[in-house]
């Protein structure tokens, strides 16, 4: 949770430089990140931030070892799927850690729904 | 808790503005060359282009980003098989660009991109207006090559639908369906590769035979491929053995499947060897190129597609023009929605990246694309891709089909899935 004060402080020092160069339209924006472009790849099924509008289950607001250990069984064959397990063997462990690490603390800093 | 962070790119890459990026995604006071805030322009408002522009505002909002897409409207070319054969209305796959301004601040224009001017950096439209850009993203989609098949050109498309563009061409094929008789043969022409939508005239066939089996078992549909093998093969020829028994045949290039020449008014097909097949409804999908706009503005090269650095989709032929989805060289990604809106991603963060002159994180790419055999059955191929010295290449041992030997629930849950993959593809464009 330490992230998630230091992102306060930042935002309260920037936000007087902030809104000369940049227009609020969305209220945070995602950091460039190897985890962001990982993540990003599950948003065409899961939706985008993983908010599902329809049948595809939602991934936002599962804390991140909910979705660790569900991607690692689902790759494991040890959880039913139709296509996640074919998905998630392309993905090392470490890489799985950062997609489980981006959704899961989505929920909080995000899009302001407490988990 | 602390084992899961989104922060890596931050340590790994060590970046001296790190602090700056923060969590406002954009370093503070890093500007366009202009001294003005830096101009995206987005040509095309596909999967490729609308999903570009929505995710480089997402990763930095102080981006002024501007999509010129000529239609009102989005139809989608995913699900236009299912308008084909009845199970939908073109409205249920009809979207607006509204959210894209609403939500995310993305400027839509619509107009037609005419001219790029890759030294002056700027787009001239249709409307006589220019737009100058600091980074240009031209996602045109295809182009047809006309008369390749001999007499088969645009007018020709008018007797004998392509329906490979959603819009007019999907009613027109839905509509000569409609008035064929019981016991009529339909034809569809499958292109050799590469070509949109590899799976999509094999589930075009199904959901035309699904239609037949209810409304008119007695009819026919033939396939003739310039190719020896397709997308999803034993999973569709297991379909059609399962739901549709010697209703499709399918004729290979071997077989005789390549289409040479069109006669509108005979209603036949010659192939390679001057055999003839005439048949009431004939579908000739014609092979592609990159969009006109990728043509003109000598971003192809003479493969008709356009060679990219497949880890920014910068263009290799112009300098600070990006090209992605259908018109793209991506290596061994293939030409599909899902394909180009993970394009369009990824073509985001490098965009951003170097406006912000930052380090482009590792780039990661997915394929997913579902087919329905029938309303409740569906089939599924998936792959992962890495950036690699050959260019993006699917890893290994990942992806790949649906399983063969699986009950009817599998199936069905594929065909439900494929209904949210639509959704959630759309609104990964717009919402």
């Amino acid at each position: 949770m330490k992230s998630c004060n230091l992102n306060k402080r930042l935002r309260s020092c920037l936000i007087g430089t902030a809104c000369a160069v940049l227009l609020p339209v969305i209220a945070q924006a995602d950091e460039l990140s190897r985890a962001a472009m990982l993540s990003y790849t599950c948003a065409g099924c899961h939706g985008t931030n993983g908010i599902s509008p329809g049948s595809i289950p939602s991934i936002y607001c599962k804390t991140a070892d909910t979705i660790e250990k569900a991607l690692k069984e689902y790759r494991d064959g040890t959880r039913f799927s139709t296509v996640m397990g074919r998905h998630v063997k392309g993905y090392t462990d470490d890489e799985i850690q950062l997609i489980a690490g981006f959704f899961g603390t989505y929920c909080n800093e995000k899009i302001g729904i407490k988990k | 808790m602390s084992k899961y962070t989104r922060r890596d790119f931050v340590k790994a890459a060590g970046v001296a503005t790190a602090s700056a990026i923060g969590i406002l995604g954009w370093p503070i006071g890093v500007q366009a060359k202009t001294g003005n805030r830096s101009k995206v322009v987005v040509i095309g408002g596909g999967y490729g282009g609308a999903t570009c522009a929505k995710y480089i505002r997402k990763l930095a909002p102080g981006v002024d980003v501007t999509l010129v897409e000529q239609n009102k409207e989005f139809i989608t070319c995913p699900f236009s098989n299912t308008v084909i054969g009845g199970i939908k209305r073109i409205e249920e796959i009809t979207h607006k660009y509204d959210k894209l301004k609403q939500r995310h601040g993305v400027d839509v224009i619509h107009d037609l991109a005419t001219e790029i001017d890759a030294t002056k950096k700027t787009v001239k439209l249709k409307s006589g207006k220019t737009l100058g850009y600091d980074k240009l993203i031209v996602s045109p989609g295809i182009e047809f090559v006309w008369n390749k098949i001999a007499a088969y050109d645009e007018k020709a498309s008018e007797i004998f639908p392509h329906a490979w563009k959603a819009g007019p061409q999907t009613l027109l094929l839905r509509r000569q369906l409609e008035g064929m008789k019981d016991g009529g043969t339909v034809i569809i022409t499958a292109p050799a590769d590469p070509y949109r939508c590899p799976p999509g005239p094999y589930e075009r066939a199904c959901l035309i035979a699904n239609y037949f089996k209810q409304h008119k078992p007695k009819s026919k549909i033939i396939i003739l491929d310039a190719k020896d093998k397709f997308s999803k093969q034993p999973l569709f020829i297991n379909g059609w053995e399962t739901l549709y028994p010697k209703m499709i045949d399918w004729v290979s290039k071997s077989a005789g499947g390549t289409v040479v020449r069109v006669d509108t008014k005979a209603k036949l097909v010659e192939n390679d060897t001057g055999f003839t097949y005439e048949a009431d409804v004939i579908n000739v999908i014609p092979p592609h190129q990159a969009g006109a706009i990728a043509q003109k503005a000598g971003l192809a090269d003479k493969s008709g597609w356009c060679p990219v650095n497949q880890r920014t989709f910068e263009s290799t032929l112009h300098k600070d023009v990006h090209v992605i989805g259908d018109s793209a060289l991506a290596g061994e990604m293939p030409k599909s929605a899902y394909a180009a809106g993970s394009q369009g991603k990824v073509c985001a963060a490098a965009v951003v990246a170097e406006l912000g002159g930052l380090n482009m994180p590792e780039p990661s790419y997915v394929n997913t694309c579902y087919s329905f055999v029938g309303p409740e059955y569906g089939i599924s191929v998936a792959a992962v891709y890495r950036i690699t010295d050959k260019g993006i290449a699917a890893v290994k041992d990942a992806g790949g089909g649906s399983p063969k030997d699986v009950d009817d629930t599998f199936r069905n849950m594929e065909a439900v899935y494929a209904q949210g993959w639509y959704d959630s593809t759309v609104a990964d464009m717009f919402e």
